[in-house]
């Protein structure tokens, strides 16, 4: 027993695996909390503008697709140990993901990230922000004189605010805007942030021919405009 | 599901809510339900097999057996359950990914382990990359119960070692003044005899057993508290067919009855077993139960 523990122990610290060659069935993995990314529509299916993409960007590659959700926190583990092959989640590209996962090109603009509160005399330089653990977002408030509160999903971030545990959350603003749009209670404030290079899908880094595909696909998508399309009717930020 | 669910938005009250409560998302919820009963009751048997055989082999003759057992129940219950969870499962689906990758790939020339990339051949994937969701769902749930009764069955092998020390030694004396081998002994006497201790133990480990499903859905498969989470977070009229705020509470509130209802359902049931146990047995409740009788 010790010895088969032992031995499990240096094959999971040895980290990934990957497929060698082809995919047969090409699996993506989102989080299904995230709208208008990605969310669980009534009848329990992944739907949203990533939904629509990724099903445009399959066919468009002839790639047989399935979605999978998982745990935002453990997205990117799951990717490398194999559990799907592209994750799709409305992940901003950045250099420090970039060096574990490698990103196709972006397909949305870079969004400004925007703040939602409870009322607009937020101090923002000593207030408290909720955020999503692993975003954008909690790393820029963790570099900034603010008091950062994580939270596992986006959607515990808008509840902390609206018990009054946080003063703001920062978000992505298309995902803050319906939120705003709806609930009375909360407003978006009038500062927003530029952070992220845009929304783009990950891959293994070893997955480098599925990259060139799916590039292959988004770029086509950007060409004939339908990629714009999607973009307005989701209102996922400025169009390409 | 019903007709009048076309246009939700003109419903109201019960209409809107057993429309609500009926959509497909709910239905999946509900299909939890079933997901947790069902590996409850594949987890215990396994568990308490686990167990048996973990307590059999800590007070076996053989040293090398018995070390093995003792150190099972000892490593086993000395990690905490989480990280047992987390990092357990990755490392043995890895393990039973390298072994086919052994068998069924000899010419593979490349190495394993590339960088930080742990690389098995394509046949080798478990399950394989094009196989459907379902299978993979099913995986995921088998590594989840294979992994539920390591951990418990560890406690119930404790729990186990410690009732078969606690039949009187007298009775095992008989036995084998009667002529009984030492297997017999085991077997006839000493299994029969020692469950009326172990349940104590047991019941508590199968409560605990029963709480700690939520961990289920660090091992990807969505239990009923992920769901009560999914479902009860405020939803906006941009994305669904039924608005409303944030719920969570009354997902969690319903949470709270079903799990209460279900341990207090164990009790009695546990209760009802312990008494069946305990009748003829030399303890205290024995020597009660006799008594009333008489």
């Amino acid at each position: 027993m010790k010895n088969l523990i032992l031995t499990t122990v240096a094959l999971a610290v040895a980290g990934s695996m990957t497929f060698a060659d082809g995919h047969s069935v090409v699996r993506l993995g989102t989080e299904g909390a995230y709208p208008p990314f990605n969310f669980l529509n009534d009848d329990g299916e992944v739907d949203g503008f990533e939904r629509e993409v990724g099903d445009e960007i399959c066919a468009r590659a002839e790639l047989t697709c399935e979605w999978v959700t998982n745990d935002w926190d453990s997205i990117i583990p799951n990717l490398v140990s194999g559990n799907y092959d592209v994750i799709i989640a409305g992940m901003s590209i950045t250099d420090e993901r970039d060096e574990v996962i490698d990103f196709s090109d972006n397909y949305t603009q870079p969004d400004p990230s925007a703040y939602l509160a409870t009322s607009s005399d937020v101090d923002l330089e000593n207030a408290v922000l909720a955020a999503q653990t692993g975003t954008i977002q909690a790393a820029f408030i963790a570099g900034t004189g603010a008091t950062l509160l994580e939270f596992a999903t986006p959607d515990e971030t808008v509840a902390a605010v609206k018990a009054g545990e946080a003063d703001a959350v920062l978000a992505d603003k298309s995902f803050l805007q319906p939120i705003a749009d709806s609930d009375g209670e909360v407003m978006l404030l009038e500062q927003e942030e530029l952070i992220g290079g845009g929304v783009g899908l990950g891959v293994r880094e070893s997955d480098g021919e599925l990259l060139a595909t799916l590039d292959a696909a988004i770029t086509s998508m950007k060409e004939d405009g339908s990629l714009n399309e999607l973009i307005a009717k989701w209102g996922v930020g400025e169009q390409f | 599901m019903f007709s009048f669910c076309t246009d939700p938005a003109a419903l109201e009250g019960f209409q809107w809510f057993s429309c609500y409560l009926t959509t497909g998302k709910h239905m999946s919820m509900y299909w939890a339900v079933g997901t947790v009963l069902l590996l409850l009751s594949i987890t215990a048997p396994t568990a308490l097999a686990f167990g048996f055989a973990g307590a059999s082999a800590a007070r076996s003759n053989v040293a090398p057996l018995r070390w093995i057992g003792k150190t099972y129940i000892a490593v086993v219950r000395g990690i905490p359950d989480i990280a047992f969870f987390l990092f357990f499962v990755i490392a043995l689906d890895q393990a039973f990914e390298y072994i086919r990758h052994r068998i069924k790939c000899p010419d593979w020339d490349e190495p394993v382990r590339q960088g930080n990339d742990f690389i098995v051949c394509t046949a080798a994937k478990l399950p394989l990359g094009n196989a459907p969701q379902w299978v993979h769902e099913t995986y995921g749930f088998l590594l989840a119960v294979l992994t539920f009764a390591i951990v418990f069955g560890a406690f119930a092998a404790n729990v186990l070692f410690g009732a078969m020390r606690a039949v009187p030694k007298g009775q095992l004396e008989t036995a084998e003044a009667y002529g009984m081998s030492r297997r017999q002994t085991f077997w006839r006497v000493l299994v029969p005899q020692m469950w009326v201790y172990a349940l104590p133990g047991l019941s508590n480990l199968w409560m605990v057993l029963i709480k700690a499903t939520p961990l289920l859905f660090l091992l990807g498969v969505e239990d009923i508290v992920y769901w009560a989470r999914e479902l009860g977070g405020a939803k906006q009229p941009q994305f669904t067919d039924y608005p409303h705020p944030d719920w969570r509470m009354w997902y969690f509130a319903a949470l709270l009855v079903f799990y209460l209802c279900f341990t207090k359902v164990s009790e009695v049931v546990l209760d009802k077993i312990m008494a069946k146990l305990t009748h003829g047995q030399a303890t205290a409740a024995g020597e009660a139960q006799r008594k009333a009788a008489a």
